[in-house]
């Protein structure tokens, strides 16, 4: 891979043309303090202006995929194909009146919305849209992500608590349930894969895979099948929507938020998923890098690409499926997916050791360990599947009996 | 030292996503569980009983769009024959026939309506309901073919119907009887084998066959517990002793028996319609009635299988020009009697689930 033209010019790279501007401030005489502060504002700016674009982008497609989905136009009224929908529902959410419940607990109610925005965004600094391209190159990326994520927890809670309302404690009773289960089967996932690539730098984690020209994707697999479904859970999004559960308990932990406080739920929501795309994006799927294609294509572009087409998974899983319930989801991560991933991180533990033991050239180990990966991952969830729920009789769909006459009486309830 | 908790009770509506209307469910929790479930109806109260004492016979048939709006033409139907019953009105055989016809695409439409919003309260995104929606759509432009109206049709009259079917309903009802069937198949692909929808419904809200002939409950939901009984086949009405189909009867009487069992009655709606596209006789559509209709003093009761369950209009004459009583025994009023059994011990996202697997329409509970 040919090294990268440090041209400010070369959009490739947009750290390039950040870089060109210090160095050109810093040429000007200002002290050393301003062009770090300055980058600093800089990167944070973008990353947020990217965020924001993005979530109205992504409310547009998001609306308008689902109306594919679901055999209708979705939003084709405000300007062209609709696409100013987003920017109406902002200003709608915008100028709504922000109505406090009288029993609400108003530091923590005004709190909450901007506690649970916060963590979200933050999160994004560590993620390498392209080499140059990081807020913040932590050594600790991915502990950096967990812990960040983590406490929206709280902010949920405080959300569920402040608002006096059945509903919303209902729902922030079961999102901390919730998330602190999938936090364990996240990190363990996380720890799969930041375990093969010896690195929790996440530009590490992406060199890595460029340098065996192998994604994780393929070494692991039942991580990131743990990671997403664990994230599902953790950004609200369809068959663990249960934090929010819109038909049972309305709208959850917002139910009594209005106007702009329940658009940063929303944001953060979006946000949150995004940071979870990235992720995903990051460790499994080769972050920027596309088999030399980066060369050739702004690197971020292909970070993003690949991103929205992550997303566009949780939007997929959204039109699609039904919704599990609170008891079923916490037994399936603490059932099910814990103890595969337990039994992951044992793996990983132990190819690594081989690999270091027999000092065997990348190009055999690694396709071996895709192989056998591979045949585990399905193995483990067949197995372990079939032990733990596929034996159950009341699992086996059973069709109505036809009958001619009236008068019979056919029940025969379940053993 | 045992935890103590304190009882936590829960308004699920009047005003709620899943209560399908205005309804509310009183929960005491514990935690998650439902310990006790009080129904508050009545928001939805019209004092149609009433109000059908001071009209004529023909001027009541409106009110009986409005009681199941979700079935309008079952409730015209069973209130027509009522009075049929009551005034020795004979039919004409094709009156019969479009009667069937309209019957069933009804219950087409209204099992779309109550698979579609059984799988919303399981928690779908809508997707399925917005399917069966495409099909309902296309019944109710049949319906604003026949009769005008695509909802609160009022189109059965005494002694028959209010009008002939158009020359291009028959063609377009062909077509759409042509495509039902793998629309079907479609919500069989995404919904039967389901793991999520079988994991939330299915030994869920369990109806064993004797309480549910105890509480008198009907419709797919008494078929659904194993109970084969559809009036349809055991009191024949319109021209249903004519043609052949089967009754679809679930094991477990669960939620998931009762979806399956809607959406196998849809199947056999199918069959009958086809059946009657070849059977329908030309022929007078109605026997003509007078406007201020006044029935020998008596007394009568018409039945038949709405989608829904059995819905009877009981009906008694004083010999005047309007009912001296009218009564309506409406199924989801019943089928709702046993749900705070049904509940209790579940969570509430179960309570959800079994309301919507009971299907109700709030104007036929509170009328």
């Amino acid at each position: 891979m040919s090294p990268f033209l440090a041209e400010w010019w070369d959009l490739r790279d947009l750290g390039n043309l950040v870089g060109a501007i210090l160095d050109w401030i810093g040429d000007r005489g200002a002290p050393s303090w301003v062009p770090y502060v300055l980058s600093g504002i800089i990167g944070i700016a973008a990353v947020l202006l990217w965020a924001l674009l993005s979530q109205l982008a992504f409310i547009w497609i998001e609306r308008r995929v689902l109306g594919r989905m679901q055999v209708r136009l979705g939003p084709n009224r405000v300007g062209p194909w609709g696409l100013l929908q987003p920017l109406a529902d902002a200003l709608k959410v915008l100028a709504k009146e922000m109505v406090t419940p009288s029993n609400a607990d108003r530091i923590l109610y005004w709190l909450a919305p901007v506690a649970v925005v916060v963590p979200a965004i933050l999160v994004l600094a560590v993620f390498p849209f392209s080499p140059g391209m990081v807020v913040a190159d932590l050594n600790v990326g991915v502990l950096y992500i967990v812990a960040v994520t983590s406490t929206a927890t709280i902010a949920v809670f405080m959300a569920g608590w402040a608002s006096s309302n059945k509903y919303s404690l209902l729902g922030a009773m079961r999102t901390v349930a919730m998330l602190i289960s999938y936090e364990v089967v996240q990190v363990l996932a996380l720890l799969s894969a930041t375990a093969f690539t010896g690195s929790m730098r996440l530009l590490d984690v992406v060199a890595w895979q460029d340098r065996y020209n192998a994604w994780l994707l393929f070494l692991q697999p039942l991580a990131l099948l743990s990671f997403i479904i664990a994230s599902a859970v953790e950004v609200n999004r369809t068959p663990s929507d249960i934090a929010e559960a819109e038909s049972e308990i309305v709208a959850g932990y917002h139910t009594e938020y209005g106007g702009i406080r329940w658009g940063m739920f929303q944001l953060a929501e979006y946000v949150a998923g995004f940071a979870v795309a990235a992720t995903i994006t990051t460790l499994w799927l080769g972050g920027w890098t596309l088999w030399g294609l980066e060369e050739w294509v702004p690197g971020w572009l292909i970070f993003l690409a690949k991103l929205y087409g992550t997303f566009f998974l949780f939007i997929w899983l959204r039109g699609t499926l039904p919704r599990v319930r609170i008891d079923q989801l916490m037994g399936f991560a603490w059932k099910f997916l814990l103890p595969l991933m337990l039994l992951n991180v044992l793996l990983v533990g132990a190819e690594r050791v081989v690999w270091a033991e027999t000092e065997a050239p990348a190009g055999v180990v690694l396709p071996a360990f895709a192989v056998l990966n591979l045949a585990l991952t399905v193995a483990m969830i067949v197995g372990w599947g079939a032990l733990a729920g596929g034996l159950r009789p009341q699992m086996r769909p059973k069709r109505p009996l036809l009958v001619r006459e009236v008068g019979g009486i056919y029940y025969q309830p379940m053993p | 030292m045992a935890m103590r908790t304190e009882p936590f009770v829960v308004n699920v509506g009047p005003q709620h996503p899943s209560t399908h209307g205005v309804f509310r469910l009183r929960l005491t929790l514990d935690g998650e569980r439902i310990v006790e479930c009080q129904m508050v109806m009545g928001y939805l109260h019209r004092s149609m009983e009433k109000l059908a004492e001071e009209r004529s016979y023909t001027q009541n048939i409106p009110f009986t769009d409005r009681t199941d709006y979700l079935a309008a033409m079952t409730g015209n139907l069973a209130y027509c024959l009522a009075v049929e019953k009551l005034a020795s009105v004979p039919v004409p055989p094709r009156a019969q026939w479009i009667r069937t016809i309209m019957a069933e695409l009804q219950r087409i439409a209204s099992h779309c309506m109550a698979i579609g919003t059984f799988v919303n309260d399981c928690g779908a995104w809508h997707t399925p309901l917005l399917y069966m929606m495409r099909e309902r759509e296309k019944v109710l432009d049949l319906f604003e073919l026949a009769c005008g109206a695509r909802l609160t049709t009022n189109y059965m009259r005494i002694g028959g119907v209010s009008r002939d079917l158009p020359p291009e309903f028959l063609p377009r009802l062909r077509d759409f009887v042509r495509e039902m069937p793998q629309r079907i198949a479609e919500y069989e692909d995404l919904l039967v084998e389901n793991e999520i929808l079988i994991a939330r419904s299915r030994g869920i809200g369990v109806l064993p066959a004797d309480k549910a002939i105890a509480y008198s409950v009907s419709g797919p939901m008494l078929r659904g517990s194993g109970v084969a009984w559809d009036l349809r086949k055991a009191d024949p009405y319109a021209a249903y002793d004519q043609v052949e189909f089967d009754i679809p009867v679930g094991t477990n009487g669960d939620c998931y028996d009762r979806f399956m069992v809607r959406l196998a009655e849809m199947r056999q709606s199918v069959r009958i319609l086809e059946q009657a596209l070849d059977m329908i006789p030309s022929g007078p559509y109605q026997t003509p009635v007078p406007l201020a209709l006044q029935p020998p003093p008596g007394e009568a009761y018409g039945r038949i299988e709405s989608p829904r369950g059995e819905l009877g209009f009981y009906v008694v004459s004083d010999g005047g020009p309007a009912p001296f009583r009218f009564h309506i025994r409406s199924p989801s009023l019943i089928n709702l009697t046993p749900l705070p059994e049904l509940v209790k011990g579940m969570t509430v996202a179960d309570a959800i689930v079994i309301l919507g697997s009971v299907d109700i329409v709030v104007g036929e509970v509170d009328r």
